[in-house]
């Protein structure tokens, strides 16, 4: 019993000292941010890394959630007539809630997880030592740089799988139930408002985005420099960034509902 | 306790180093000639790279002081290390190449983002470097193409991409083959003395070394048990010089690691005298 209490202590502690040295880090970042912006080639480099190569999971994942909305909408909707609502369901769902948050869970697993065993891979083979011993600082070129590409990545790739969410939605409604083309357009339009739904998602896709860059960038800078210890960051990232995701998605929602 | 006396580039005074309660370095003075390839030798874990870290600013020594070309390594602020090490050149243990890169890009590196060359004289520049380590068509190949000698001495043309003052080498010749082995101490030598640098090498190779390095010290335990010349190191008759350049079993370093009595551990106490065991 005492030794569960102090293993629940001491595990405690370990995790309370690691979100303190993840702000710590967060804050070195941003003061090493300048390089990516004025030389923005090297951003753009991490974006075609981190956003261009998770656009097929993203897209195709959006494709088929988008679908399955589609139907489950449909079987629901149509016990009360009201099939033609379909994409005012499937466009909701997924501005609000589905496109950042399931966005957020795929390139935690895709990129995230790729920024970690990368990062922690330079530190096991010395190349971040080396590159501080050049008198390069390595928060400035190899850190913040892949932060800032996972900020930008995540609303644009959000953006994305609602895009094509919604046009899988659209297959469904007007292929496979007949429903109107017009009317599904012109219902997701009435319903959709741009400052309570669309900024509201965006807000969220952004701050997921600096949650999993920062986790992402953190733990492969803390992993220990060996072979199992980049297996384990990696899997702290995805595991890690899939709860705060979820954790920061309750809160976001709590302080978004208009609450009329 | 020094080389010949010329203008020193690196001067090590008294320096003490742990990590938490255990001592790495004890009282550890040493000086590094201006112009000369100085070998700092010992046993695996003796403390030879932390004093190449000492040198370049990673770490902090916790007693005396650390003078790089005249300036207190532990007195300088962030932007004074950095300074001080563009003067700097750094062979890691294995290279430490960065692995998207090709072999051009990598040499091409610190040129980048150091100075303002044009593209055409980084090019030139780095097919120069490449040319000196005998590698120029090697330039395209990424790191994962070549061999561990190859590697290392791709390391050794980035590390005098900026024509540092100061070259440093953690274990140049740890895992290679005889050939590399003394390609790589030829070159190290010849660009030392093509550059007008100073180098110092960490290493325990005693028989490339005396061909190759001007003055040699020792350190074990944390400690300087000796130095000298290559001439006067093969004459030497301390004993851990001794032991240390003919290889020996058994000395002043002891074969076996600190245990119990063997024969008590065996069950054999009863059975055979102390002295026997012995």
């Amino acid at each position: 019993m005492i030794n569960a209490t102090r293993n629940l202590g001491a595990r405690g502690i370990s995790a309370f000292w690691r979100a303190g040295a993840m702000a710590r880090f967060f804050v070195q970042i941003l003061a090493n941010s300048r390089a990516s912006f004025k030389r923005f080639e090297l951003t753009v480099r991490e974006i075609y890394f981190s956003g261009v190569m998770s656009l097929v999971i993203i897209m195709v994942s959006g494709l088929f959630i988008g679908m399955v909305l589609g139907l489950q909408a449909f079987e629901t909707l149509q016990k009360y007539g009201a099939e033609e609502t379909m994409g005012v369901v499937v466009a909701l769902l997924l501005v609000r809630e589905l496109g950042p948050v399931v966005t957020a869970l795929l390139f935690a697993s895709r990129a995230g997880s790729a920024i970690t065993a990368e990062i922690g891979l330079m530190k096991a083979t010395e190349q971040l030592k080396a590159m501080d011993m050049m008198a390069i600082d390595p928060m400035a070129r190899v850190v913040a740089p892949r932060f800032w590409a996972g900020v930008i990545s995540l609303p644009l790739l959000a953006a994305l799988f609602c895009a094509t969410g919604i046009f899988g939605g659209y297959i469904v409604a007007i292929l496979l139930v007949g429903v109107d083309a017009g009317v599904f357009w012109s219902n997701m339009h009435a319903a959709v408002d741009f400052r309570y739904d669309v900024l509201n998602g965006f807000v969220k896709a952004c701050v997921f985005g600096v949650a999993i860059s920062i986790i992402a960038t953190f733990e492969g800078f803390d992993a220990d420099p060996t072979a199992e210890g980049v297996a384990r960051a990696t899997t702290r990232t995805v595991v890690t960034s899939a709860l705060t995701v979820l954790l920061l998605d309750l809160i976001l929602t709590g302080f978004m509902l208009r609450g009329d | 306790m020094s080389p010949p006396p010329t203008t020193t580039f690196v001067e090590i005074d008294n320096v003490d180093f742990s990590y938490g309660k255990r001592a790495i370095l004890k009282g550890i003075s040493l000086n590094v000639p201006k112009g000369k390839v100085v070998a700092i030798m010992g046993g695996s874990g003796c403390g030879k790279t932390t004093l190449l870290r000492l040198i370049g600013g990673q770490l902090t020594p916790s007693k005396g002081s650390v003078r790089v070309d005249g300036q207190d390594i532990a007195a300088l602020d962030r932007d004074g290390i950095y300074a001080m090490r563009r003067k700097m050149g750094m062979l890691f243990q294995f290279g430490a190449l960065f692995t998207d890169m090709s072999v051009f890009d990598n040499i091409a590196f610190q040129l980048r983002e150091h100075t303002t060359l044009p593209e055409e004289m980084i090019r030139d520049l780095v097919l120069m470097k490449l040319n000196a380590v005998g590698l120029r068509g090697t330039a395209k190949l990424f790191p994962a193409e070549l061999s561990g000698g190859m590697a290392r001495r791709v390391a050794l043309a980035r590390a005098v991409a900026l024509d540092p003052m100061l070259i440093m080498y953690d274990e140049p010749f740890a895992g290679l083959d005889p050939i590399s082995l003394s390609v790589v101490g030829q070159t190290i030598r010849k660009l030392n003395n093509a550059l007008g640098a100073t180098s110092i090498v960490v290493t325990h190779d005693i028989m490339e070394s005396l061909q190759i390095v001007d003055y040699l010290y020792f350190i074990s335990d944390g400690s300087i048990v000796g130095h000298g010349t290559p001439d006067e190191i093969r004459n030497s008759q301390e004993p851990f010089i001794r032991q240390f350049v003919h290889a020996e079993l058994d000395g002043p370093v002891p074969f076996h690691y600190p245990a119990s009595d063997y024969g008590e551990q065996l069950g054999l106490a009863k059975f055979v005298p102390s002295e026997a065991r012995k």
